[in-house]
Formats: structure tokens, C-alpha cells, sequence
């Protein structure tokens, strides 16, 4: 097996409390397994999924027991089917036993894989809810020491992520079950994180694994006859967005084989002739010196140019004060002890804690290889490690030399004009929106941590990457509404502290500048919606279709409104304005679906989707001025199936939303009133009761 | 040198929405006026007389020999000219009189700054008073005006380019408020006009004129005599102007370095704090509402890490330039392509194919401006969060008036409760999470040390955060610290404490050392410039007594007594690993004696042995002994010289 070959089981939690979030574990998965076929084509997966009614697996048949355990994808080297069984989960029904899926899990590693070499990981998604079976001897922490000491036996790893929203009250089961689970972690063998949102579900799971690799290893030099041994590894580094090759349509469609690849060829001519190529070897290097330029061959530089001597040293230790945060310049290496070093690993951490105490930094210079041209300076910082197997270790961040540094100056604000100085009532308001608009809220995990962050450009790349595989026309997909939460504000914080925002509008009076008014800037700064796309097929209704027609060649398609992206389909038949049956068409259409979406949904599953579909179907009834057409189509919706139990929730969503009838104040064709549209939801209810 | 600040944010699919700010500052054009008259090689302090004064002249003469030299590293292509007035010869193009522009050979007037343009005037007070000579300009017996003529000289060298793709300058340096004090009656009120004309001209071609006023020691420059109207400057602008006391001629240096720097906006942007629900109504609405809830800032950039080895290929028989081409090959035929727009992505085994359009609407998540979308106390900040320099925010009311207000507003809210932004940046290069971390200004006796506004730190995602310090897991607890080390460590910390440390004090060692050895082959000197490279640690601070009974305490603490042996024992050991290896050299060169391979090489029978035979001389010879069969042959043939 090769080396960085990994077999993975994703052991996924179905049962009742996790279907809320279920489409996220999807998405998750989903994201890790297309990154998989692009990165990683001979890696093995299998999918193990706990909490459901059935129960399938090897060692329920073999020894009994491990109830609502389903294996639902063997252990294979990824492929489309690998995909697919991801697809509509099935919700469980049972409460999840996540001892039990791992012991399945691990079985299936072990048989698959026996001693082979190379990386087994285990990945635990779940809410940990439920009270787990009790062992047939012995305690469940026992359970757990027999099972760690089977993966570590095996070099198996295990990640767990435990999701659980935030209102959920913490009760002795969960407490228990999460000990069981740090249990694991104190034996070395799993990371545990907690997540309670969906956003930070979809980036609590690594979707790439990318091998450590060490930049430096040997002695941090506090003097000559100090020094520490340890070992350099990058701590952060951006995952770029793929370099895509270039495709070369040259190759005959028969030859099955074409690699479809073009090769870039650089030649250097002269400037006098410039048809003959110049070799490589009789090319010199020249460097700009202003408009000087200065050749020197290679072997000239070797012998001048700067030689730092490989090591890291320490300059000495200064107030963490004296370097304010926006001197880091780059991505961050973190210093670890030499691994299996007791002695260094103490040295480290009682620095580590000395710093942390005194407040204070390392100022280091380093040169991570010998034949390096230039050396880094930089600023060591404290981690003291939370978790007790974890050796304290240090943040390195590499800080700007004098060159660097652009000293510009600015104007003191206290200097402004007194027309720029807010008042106090003024700040005020911006004194409730920094305190309400609080990410980090007291009692629950911090919002959008970066840690738990997912890149929502790589995600929706991805995504796109694999629709394309299937529909070779296909447009870019709109964000998905977790990933949205990244790039918007929260839209129920903002719908729940509303009079706030307003205050401070009314408190603030922005006006654009008359005198500016130039097309282009002006486009640029006006508020665009957050996705392009929705906004693209939204708004250019009039003259903009012909260009639309450019953008979205698949416009023949439109005519369907599809499962994918109704909204979008919806609004793409709409800006296909050729003839005006087609709004007609388009509204009708969009009626029908949401209605079979809501009467198919027996579990309330789509209704977040029937609400942006109506939405969207309200948003063009007013646009097209046919508002009677969604009033009529919302009273025959209601008065059919308000009585229906499941579907009076959606309507309770409706009138959340405020998404009510369409009044005249909207549309002067409509002939309802503002007050009918406010009581459209309460009136019925008052004459039933 | 291809390291124009903008370089960074320049987006791929987003040319020409950046485009309008770049234009603006693209290049630069500088004159700079210097006032020779007498006055400025009186001594600029009062200080004691044993100690060798310096003149403002010398001050100028340094700062602008400075900023020629980081010009010439970061932004060579901006053009310069100098010129001196108040002087007694007189050169220029107009030929007025007490106006003298100073140059090098093969250099025009205004041009880019070259190394001998360096070299030259970094020593011209050597010889400025035999060649140029100094002079007081406006008196009353002459009608001569030279202030006028200087403008007049610089407004001509500045005629090139045009306004609309180069920034134009005037930077004047004097340290005499009152240049009219001298003369009295019509003749003033005459000339004081003339001048602010002439000014007001040159403004109005699109010339920005600067002033770099000098304080001497015994009074304050008083802008309101003369030179606030010179410049166009009201009411509250004029403080701004005025250099804080200038005392220590080292402070004036700086104040006088930063404000040489032209601030270049990267970009306007559009803040946007919050919108409301019913904006995505109503389009018409939209311009309005929207107005309520945004800024605008402009970003600059405050760090711009400089590398060395910007190059270009020369033939090195005739040394001149050469142009590179690049052509497209397809792989599979060979036929020469032009450049192809389709872009591929290998997924499951299928070639996926993507427009360049297509991958510019993927990566384009959000609108392209800042969105505001909460705030979390620093320490939410870690030390980790990081990944790229920061940006500078400034607000701007250019485009949106008020939007200073709100920007102030927050900022000191953010400021008092202790709280960054978290906002999210949508350029389509790298859509971001950034934080938003509000600066005070700091103000020091060398003038503004950080000015205030917002820091833009550029957030990971959690798939750039990496855990190696979670990859090597032992199954007992790590070790730590005992309490009694750990106060051994701080006594260390105490003792090895760098104090007043500033990063300004660093300079860049490698690229110190490549522009000194550009700069001596530009010249044509034989002698390598020797570099003092700042960033070694102070050894000799090192071995103080107090510092080396600290480390030892510390190290007896830690380590244990012995650990020196301890280490020298395992160094040893460490030896023994490579005896090892030295024996299985030694093995295989015996092994390998056993053949004769010239002869099995010629015979050709090499391809009869086995690899383990082949690979013994491999290993009898170093070379390396990866590869297939063939390769192995081949490499031995190509050892024995076949």
C-alpha cells in the first residue's frame, strides 16, 4: 500500500436528533469524497451509518448484537458509487450507538486491511445524544480502553465531531458520552471537536489531509550552550484554489487516450534578430538596478551573494506590546519539541509558560536550510497546549524588516472636522450594534471560527467541479445557505435586531456623492446581492436578457423548473421574455412545483426550499405586476391544506417570514388591502378556535 | 522590477474594476525643490558647541539620498528630477537666474534615479559651495524672484506624461517661513501674487505642490505668513502641516522620510454594515437604502515584503535584453495552439472542462466589498490566525458622504469595548473572512508612529489550519513545566530581555547585501560592499555573566547536571549509525571487486546479472541506486565511461 494511500470509514449518525443537519453531513462528506477523486484517486472509503430502523452489518451477523448499525458502502477505492451513497440519507429512527459504529468500523478496517502500512483513519459525526448500550461485562470506559487499544494496535486514527445546536440543553447522558469520547482522545488515539452550527459542521471535517512535512529540525539556539531541540511545521497555509490545465481540443474525438494537455514552450530571441533562439547556455542572468541592468552570471553571484549560516537563533525576549498583531506577515510555523525529546519538550513548555506569564515574545532569526538566500525574523509566541497529551509548543510569525514597512501617515481622527465626528447619540448607536452584533456570545461556541470555517469558494468549486462531471453544460451552483452565512450577516440576527440597524441608519445620514456619479464606480459600490448569480438572473430583466442569453447558454433547457435549483430555473424562464406566455408559464410552473413539494414532504423537509420557491414566486408576481396571481394561488394553497397537521407548520414558517398576500401598497393591481395581507394567517385561525 | 504594491491585489477577472485606481497611481513624477540659501546651512540646533551641528540642508541631503535608494529597490520606475534654488549659478532650460537643476551624466533631468545619481549626490555638500553656491534670493535691491522661477523650472521638467495615467509632484523643502520678509511695499504684495499664480497654475494642471517646512530651533515655521496660501491650505489643514517641535533634528529625519512616501490607495471599497431585509425587494429602492448602510474606506497597503531577484535574461555575448515567447503546444499532436481558453480539471478519471468565464462566476461568492457580519473580542484573534500582510483602512468620504462618521463611530466603539470586526472580503482572487482591528493613533516626539484606522487581517479557513503539534502523540501525558523551571525560564526572560525593541531596526540583510553588490557593479567598483547583518543575536551580550549564570541555572533545572555528556554520548552513538553504513560501503565494494565490469560492460553481459549484483557497484562507487534495471546499467556504463 502505498505510502499516503489512506483507508477511511465515515461513521455517520442518522438517528432522530440528527436530521436537521443531516444534509450538512452530506455536504461534508460529499466535498471530502470530491477531493478525494481529485487529490487523492487511490484512497479507500467506506460508509458506516448508525441510528437507522435496519440493521446490516458483518458482525451482527456473525456474533449478534450492533443493532442499527447499516454498512452502507463497503471499504473500495473511491469512485462515482462511493458518491452516491451519500445521497439521500435515510433518516433513522433508532437512537444512535456510537460505540457500537465504531467497533463496525473498526472491524471493517481491520479485515480490510489487516497490518498493512499506511493511514486508517475513523470519522465520527454524531450528537452523542442518547444513552449507549451497556457492555455485557465490564464498565463502557473499560469498553473503550479494549477498543483504543485495538486501534492503537493497528495504527488507527479516529476524528469525532460532535454536533449539536445550541439550543440544546446539556443533560448527565451527554456528559457522559462526551467523557467516553475525551477518553478515547486521552488515549491517543481520536481529536474530538464540538461544533453547534451547520456552518461549522461543514468545516469541523478535514476534507484534504495534507502530510506534515517538518521545515526545519535541530536546535533552537537560546545561546551557544543553550540549545533546544525541536522540530518546524507549518501551522497554517493556504489551500489554493486548483490550478486548472490548459485543454487543447486538438486530439481526434476517437483517440480515447488524449491527455487534452498543452505544453508551454518559453524561447528567448534577441532583440536585433529576433528570428534566431538563443540557447539556454549562453544566456545571462541581469538584475534591475533602476534602469541599469547588471549581468552577472551564476557562478559570479554564487561567490558575492548572501550566505547565512543554517540555525535558529535568539535575539532575546520583548514585550508581546512592543509587537502589535498587524506585524505578522505571513502564514504561520508552529515549533514543536522533538518528538519523544522529554527533556526538550520541558525546556519548551516551561518557556512556553514563563512567556505566557510574563507577557512576553521571542524575537528570533532563522535560516531553515543551509544555501538559503535570505533569513527569516520573526516572533515566537506561546501555546500552552488544553489537552494533557498534547506538548506545549510555539507560534512562529514571521515580522516585516525596516524595507518593508510603508509608513504612511494619516490624519488624526480627533483632527476632523467636527462634520465627520459622530455625536453622541450617534455613538451610541454604534455602541449597541458592536455589543448585539456579537459573535462570541457568552454560553455558546464562538460563531464563524476560522478553525471551523469552510472556504466557501473551494466548497462551491467542488460542488460545481462534480455537477459538471455529470451535466457538461451546467452553471455555476448558488451558494448554499450555510456557506451564505459566511459571506452575509446572519439573517435572523439581523431580522431580530432590526429596530437597532434602523437606529443606527436613521442615527447616521450617508448620502452618495453627487459629484462622483461615474458609472462604473457607482455600480461597483452599490449594493449587490451577496450572490452574483441570483442577482445576474434577477435583476437585468429588460434589456439585459440578450446578454443572459450569452452568459447561460443552456437557455433552451429553461423551460423546466428542476429539483436542482428551482429558484433559479425559475428566474432564468422569467428573464426569457420573448413572449409574455413565458412569465405566465414560468409562474404557473413554479405553482405547481411548490405545491407537490409541499404536499411530498411529510416530514418538513423541503419546506425551507417551498419558502424560497415562494418567495421567489412572490418577488416576480409583484415585479411582473400580477399580484392576484400569487394572492389566488396562496389562498387556494391555505384553504386546502391548512388543516393538514404537518403542513399548517409551513404556514406558521410563511407568517414568520412575514410572507403573506400581496397588497396594494406593493402592487396597485392587487386588490388587497396592507391590513388583509397582515391577518391573512390569523383571521382563519381565530374563526376556528 | 515587477513589484508595483497594487501587483497584490490585482484580481485576474476583475481587470478593469480595479483599473481606475491603478491608473491613479501608477507612476509617480517628483521634483524636488530645494531651498541653498544661506539660511539653510545655519546650524539647525542649538545644541552645545563642542558637538559638530548639522545644517537642514545636510537633513535633506540624507533623506532624499534615502528615499532615492528604496525608490530604486521598490518602485524604479518613478521619475525624479532635484533642483536647487536660492543659489548662484543657475541651470536650467529657461535659464533664470538663482534656479539650478541638479543631474548626472547620461541622465535626463527627470528621470528614473540611477546608482551614479545616488553615488553623486549622497557627497554633493563636498562641493556645492565652489560649484553651485548659495545665495539669498529675494532681496530687496533685485527684482529677481526665485521662488517664482523655481516653480516656473519645475512645472516645465514636470511637462512629460500626462496627467492621467502619472501622479505629478512638487515637493519643496525650506526652512524660511517668510520667503518675501526681505522686501517691503508694492513690489512684495506683487511678487507674493505672482507666486501664488504661478502656483495656483500649476495646480490646475493636475501638479500637486508639497511642502516640507523645516523648524529651526528658535521659532516654529508659520505656515500662515506665506505658504498656506502657496499650497491652498484653510483653516484646519494648516495644523497638519506643521512638524511638531523640531528639538532632535533626528525626529524632523523621520517625519521628514514619511511624508517623502506618496500614500497610494490600493482601492476604494464599499463597508457594508448592515442590510436591511426588504433591500433585495425592490431595485429602485435599492441606491437608497443602501446609502444607509454603508461606508466607504480606502485600503492602503502598509507592508510590502521585498524580494530580491527581479530579473531579466540577457545574451551574454552582446548583453543585451532578451525577449522571451511563449507558445502553446498541444500535447497530444504536437500542433501549435493559440492561447486556449478552455481550462480542464482531471475528476474521477474524466477530463471536466471549464470557460475562464465559468471559473471567474465560481470563485465570485460574494459582491466584491467588505461585508460586515459581527464582532468578537480580541482574544478570539489567535496568533495563528494569520496569512497574509495586513491591509490599512481608511475611510473615505469621496464617494459616500458621511462615511468617515461611521467609520470614527465604530471605531472608537470597537476601541472601548475591546472588540474586532469580522467581515467578509469577496475579491474574486481569494473571497476571505478578514478581522478588522481598529488602531489607535499613536503619536510619539518623531511624529505619528501608527496612524489610526483598521487593520484588515486576513483570516485562514479551517482547511488551512494545520495540527502538527497533535502528530506526534505520545499515550501518557506530555510532560510540562514544573513551577520551579518555569521560574527559571522567566529569570531567563528577565535577564536576555531586548529592551525598546522595535522591528524598524531591522533591515533586511539579503537584500541589503544584493542592491550593495548591484550598486558596486552598476558603478563599476571592485570592492563587495560588506553588509552588517543586524539580525545576528549580540554573542558578546550573550556572555555576560549575569546572562550565562541564568541560561546554566536554567539548563541544570531542565536538562539535568550531566546533560552535556549526555549529549556527546549520544552524538557517539550517532557515529555508530554511520560505522554502520560504512560497513555496508565497504561490503559491496568488495562484493563488487569480484567482477571485472569493463569487461562484462563490453561483453555486454551486464544485462545477465542480478540488480543486487548490479547494485553493489552502485554502492561501491556512491552513486545513487534507485531505478529500474536499465537504468542501473546505464548508470554504470556511463561511470565505467561508456
Amino acid at each position: 500500500m502505498a505510502r499516503n494511500k489512506e483507508g477511511l470509514v465515515l461513521l455517520l449518525d442518522v438517528g432522530p436528533s440528527m436530521h436537521g443537519a443531516l444534509q450538512e453531513v452530506e455536504n461534508v462528506c460529499s466535498t471530502l469524497l470530491r477531493k478525494k477523486l481529485v487529490y487523492n484517486r487511490s484512497d479507500e472509503v467506506g460508509i458506516v451509518l448508525f441510528g437507522t430502523k435496519e440493521t446490516c452489518n458483518d458482525l451482527a451477523k456473525e456474533i449478534g448484537g450492533y443493532k442499527h448499525v447499516v454498512v452502507k458502502h463497503d471499504i473500495k477505492v473511491v469512485e462515482e458509487g462511493t458518491k452516491d451513497a451519500l445521497q439521500n440519507l435515510p433518516r433513522g429512527t433508532a437512537p444512535g450507538d456510537f460505540l457500537d459504529a465504531i467497533v463496525v468500523g473498526l472491524d471493517m478496517l481491520i479485515k480490510r486491511f489487516g497490518n498493512t502500512k499506511g493511514k486508517h483513519r475513523l470519522c465520527l459525526i454524531t450528537d452523542s445524544q442518547h444513552p449507549l448500550r451497556d457492555p455485557p461485562e465490564g464498565t463502557k470506559e473499560d469498553q473503550v480502553d479494549t477498543i483504543a487499544e485495538q486501534m492503537k494496535k493497528h495504527d488507527i486514527k479516529m476524528d469525532c465531531i460532535v454536533f449539536r445546536e445550541s439550543g440544546v440543553q446539556h443533560n448527565s447522558v451527554m456528559d457522559e458520552n462526551d467523557q467516553l469520547l475525551y477518553h478515547f482522545r486521552d488515549r491517543s488515539v481520536a481529536k474530538v471537536v464540538q461544533v453547534d452550527t451547520p456552518t461549522s459542521l461543514l468545516g469541523a471535517l478535514k476534507t484534504r489531509i495534507v502530510l506534515p512535512v517538518t521545515i526545519f529540525r535541530g536546535d533552537l539556539e537560546v545561546s551557544s550552550n543553550l540549545k533546544i531541540k525541536v522540530w518546524v511545521y507549518k501551522k497554517t497555509s493556504e489551500e489554493k484554489f486548483p490550478t486548472l490545465k490548459k485543454y487543447s481540443d486538438q486530439a481526434p474525438p476517437s483517440d480515447k487516450f488524449a491527455s487534452h494537455e498543452v505544453k508551454v514552450d518559453f524561447e528567448y530571441k534577441s532583440i536585433l534578430e529576433p528570428d534566431t533562439v538563443v540557447p539556454p547556455d549562453q544566456r545571462i542572468k541581469g538584475y534591475l538596478y533602476g534602469p541599469q541592468v547588471v549581468p552577472i552570471s551564476s557562478a559570479e553571484w554564487e561567490a558575492v551573494k548572501f550566505k547565512p549560516e543554517k540555525g535558529v537563533k535568539l535575539l532575546g525576549f520583548a514585550d508581546r506590546s512592543s509587537i502589535p498583531r498587524h506585524y505578522f506577515m505571513k502564514d504561520v510555523n508552529s515549533f514543536v519539541p522533538e518528538p519523544g525529546n522529554k527533556k526538550a519538550t520541558v525546556a519548551v513548555s516551561a518557556i512556553a509558560r514563563a512567556m505566557q506569564e510574563m507577557n512576553k515574545v521571542a524575537i528570533l532569526r532563522c535560516v531553515w536550510r543551509q544555501g538559503q538566500g535570505n533569513v527569516a525574523f520573526g516572533v515566537l509566541t506561546p501555546n500552552i497546549s488544553s489537552v494533557n497529551n498534547v506538548p506545549d509548543s510555539f507560534f512562529f510569525n514571521i515580522l516585516p524588516f525596516s524595507e518593508d514597512i510603508r509608513e504612511f501617515q494619516f490624519r488624526s481622527f480627533s483632527s476632523l472636522p467636527s462634520s465627520s465626528q459622530p455625536t453622541e447619540e450617534q455613538q451610541e448607536a454604534a455602541d449597541s450594534l458592536v455589543k448585539m452584533l456579537d459573535l462570541a456570545p457568552p454560553g455558546r461556541e464562538e460563531i464563524l471560527r476560522p478553525d471551523f470555517t469552510p472556504n466557501p469558494m473551494l466548497e462551491r468549486f467542488y460542488s460545481f467541479l462534480d455537477l459538471k462531471s455529470k451535466e457538461p453544460d451546467a452553471n455555476a451552483p448558488p451558494l448554499d445557505k450555510c456557506l451564505r452565512r459566511i459571506t452575509e450577516p446572519d439573517s435572523d440576527i439581523i431580522d431580530y435586531q432590526a429596530p437597532l440597524i434602523q437606529n443606527l441608519g436613521k442615527a447616521f445620514e450617508l448620502k452618495d456623492n453627487p459629484k462622483r456619479k461615474k458609472a462604473r464606480t457607482q455600480e461597483r459600490l452599490n449594493y449587490t446581492a451577496a450572490d452574483d448569480q441570483t442577482k445576474k438572473s434577477a435583476d437585468p430583466y429588460a434589456e439585459k436578457a440578450k446578454a443572459i442569453e450569452v452568459l447561460y447558454p443552456s437557455a433552451e433547457k429553461v423551460g423546466k423548473i428542476g429539483d436542482l435549483n428551482p429558484v433559479q430555473d425559475f428566474e432564468a424562464m422569467l428573464t426569457e421574455r420573448s413572449s409574455s406566455i413565458w412569465v405566465q408559464k414560468a409562474i404557473e410552473e413554479m405553482q405547481k412545483y411548490t405545491t407537490v413539494l409541499i404536499e411530498n414532504s411529510p416530514q418538513g423537509d423541503y419546506y425551507q426550499k417551498a419558502l424560497e420557491c415562494i418567495v421567489a414566486l412572490r418577488k416576480a408576481c409583484i415585479i411582473e405586476q400580477e399580484p392576484n396571481e400569487f394572492n389566488q394561488f396562496l389562498t387556494k394553497l391555505y384553504k386546502r391544506l391548512k388543516n393538514v397537521d404537518d403542513v399548517a407548520k409551513f404556514f406558521q414558517l410563511l407568517s414568520s417570514k412575514n410572507v403573506s398576500l400581496i397588497s396594494k401598497e406593493e402592487a396597485p393591481d392587487s386588490d388587497v388591502t396592507e391590513e388583509m395581507a397582515r391577518s391573512f394567517y390569523l383571521k382563519p385561525e381565530a374563526s376556528s378556535q | 522590477m515587477d513589484l508595483d504594491p497594487e501587483g497584490i491585489f490585482r484580481d485576474d477577472s476583475d481587470e478593469d474594476d480595479d483599473n481606475l485606481h491603478e491608473r491613479e497611481a501608477n507612476k509617480e513624477m517628483v521634483v524636488y525643490l530645494i531651498d541653498a540659501s544661506p539660511k539653510m546651512f545655519t546650524p539647525a540646533t542649538t545644541a552645545q558647541s563642542d558637538e559638530k551641528q548639522e545644517t537642514h540642508f545636510h537633513t535633506i541631503v540624507n533623506c532624499i539620498t534615502q528615499s532615492l535608494k528604496t525608490q530604486i529597490i521598490g518602485r524604479s520606475h518613478d521619475e525624479v528630477s532635484i533642483c536647487f534654488f536660492n543659489t548662484k549659478e543657475k541651470k536650467n532650460l529657461q535659464d533664470l537666474a538663482g534656479v539650478y537643476v541638479y543631474n548626472v551624466t547620461e541622465r535626463e533631468p527627470l528621470d528614473r534615479p540611477d546608482a551614479r545619481l545616488i553615488k553623486e549626490f549622497s557627497c554633493i555638500e563636498d562641493s556645492f559651495m565652489n560649484n553651485i553656491g548659495s545665495r539669498y534670493g529675494i532681496t530687496s535691491g533685485s527684482r529677481e524672484n526665485t521662488l517664482y522661477n523655481a516653480l516656473w523650472v519645475a512645472q516645465a521638467l514636470l511637462r512629460k506624461g500626462s496627467v492621467k495615467t502619472v501622479v505629478k509632484r512638487i515637493l519643496i523643502f525650506t526652512n524660511e517661513d517668510d520667503p518675501f520678509g526681505g522686501i517691503t511695499g508694492a513690489a512684495k504684495t506683487d511678487m507674493i501674487r505672482t507666486t501664488i499664480q504661478r502656483a495656483k497654475d500649476a495646480q490646475d494642471l493636475g501638479l500637486s505642490i508639497e511642502l516640507l517646512p523645516l523648524s529651526r530651533p528658535d521659532e516654529d515655521f508659520n505656515m500662515s505668513l506665506f505658504y498656506a496660501d502657496l499650497i491652498g491650505l484653510e483653516g484646519d489643514d494648516i495644523v497638519q502641516y506643521v512638524p511638531s517641535a523640531g528639538d532632535k533634528l533626528e525626529d524632523m529625519t523621520n517625519q521628514l522620510r514619511k511624508r517623502m512616501m506618496k500614500k497610494r490607495k490600493v482601492k476604494t471599497l464599499a463597508f457594508a454594515i448592515t442590510n436591511d431585509v426588504c433591500i433585495e425587494a425592490c431595485s429602485d429602492y435599492l441606491s437608497v437604502l443602501c446609502s444607509f448602510t454603508k461606508c466607504c474606506c480606502d485600503l492602503s497597503i502598509n507592508y510590502l515584503l521585498l524580494f530580491v531577484g527581479a530579473i531579466t535574461w540577457l545574451d551574454s555575448i552582446s548583453n543585451l535584453p532578451l525577449k522571451a515567447e511563449r507558445s502553446f503546444i498541444c500535447n497530444d499532436t504536437g500542433a501549435l495552439l493559440q492561447n486556449p481558453q478552455k481550462r480542464f480539471q482531471l475528476y474521477n478519471d474524466k477530463v471536466v472542462k471549464f470557460s475562464v468565464r465559468e471559473l471567474s462566476d465560481v470563485k465570485r461568492v460574494a459582491s466584491h466589498h467588505l461585508r460586515l457580519l459581527g464582532f468578537k473580542p480580541l482574544d478570539c484573534l489567535k496568533d495563528y490566525h494569520n496569512l497574509r500582510p495586513s491591509t490599512f483602512i481608511y475611510p473615505s468620504d469621496e464617494q459616500v458622504f458621511g462615511s468617515t462618521r461611521v467609520f470614527v463611530a465604530l471605531h472608537s466603539s470597537m476601541l472601548r469595548l475591546g472588540r474586532f470586526a469580522l467581515a467578509f472580503y469577496g475579491t474574486p482572487t481569494r473571497p476571505q473572512l478578514v478581522a478588522l482591528v481598529a488602531q489607535e493613533e499613536v503619536i510619539s516626539s518623531g511624529g505619528q508612529n501608527e496612524p489610526p484606522g483598521m487593520h484588515m487581517i486576513y483570516l485562514p479557513y479551517s482547511d488551512d489550519v494545520r495540527y502538527p503539534e497533535e502528530v506526534h502523540l505520545t499515550s501518557g501525558d506530555a510532560p510540562r513545566g514544573t513551577d520551579e523551571q518555569i521560574k527559571k525560564a522567566s529569570n531567563l526572560l528577565r535577564r536576555t530581555e531586548l529592551k525598546n525593541f522595535s522591528v524598524h531596526d531591522f533591515a533586511n540583510p539579503a537584500l541589503q547585501k544584493h542592491y550593495g553588490i548591484l550598486e558596486a557593479l552598476a558603478l563599476g567598483e571592485d570592492e563587495m560592499p560588506d553588509i552588517k547583518d543586524e539580525t545576528l543575536p549580540d554573542e558578546e551580550g550573550m556572555a555576560r555573566p549575569g546572562i550565562v549564570k541564568a541560561i546554566e541555572e536554567f539548563k541544570a533545572s531542565v536538562f539535568g547536571e550531566n546533560y552535556d555528556q549526555e549529549e556527546a554520548e549520544a552524538a557517539a552513538s550517532k557515529a555508530g549509525a554511520s560505522k554502520k553504513r560504512k560497513a555496508i560501503t565497504d561490503a559491496a565494494s568488495q562484493k563488487s571487486a569480484a567482477y571485472d565490469w569493463a569487461d562484462l560492460a563490453d561483453t555486454g553481459k551486464l544485462k545477465e546479472m542480478t540488480v543486487m549484483d548490479l547494485k553493489s557497484y552502485l554502492t561501491a562507487h556512491g552513486l545513487p541506486v534507485s531505478g529500474k534495471k536499465e537504468a542501473i546499467i546505464s548508470r554504470i556504463l556511463t561511470h565505467l565511461g561508456k
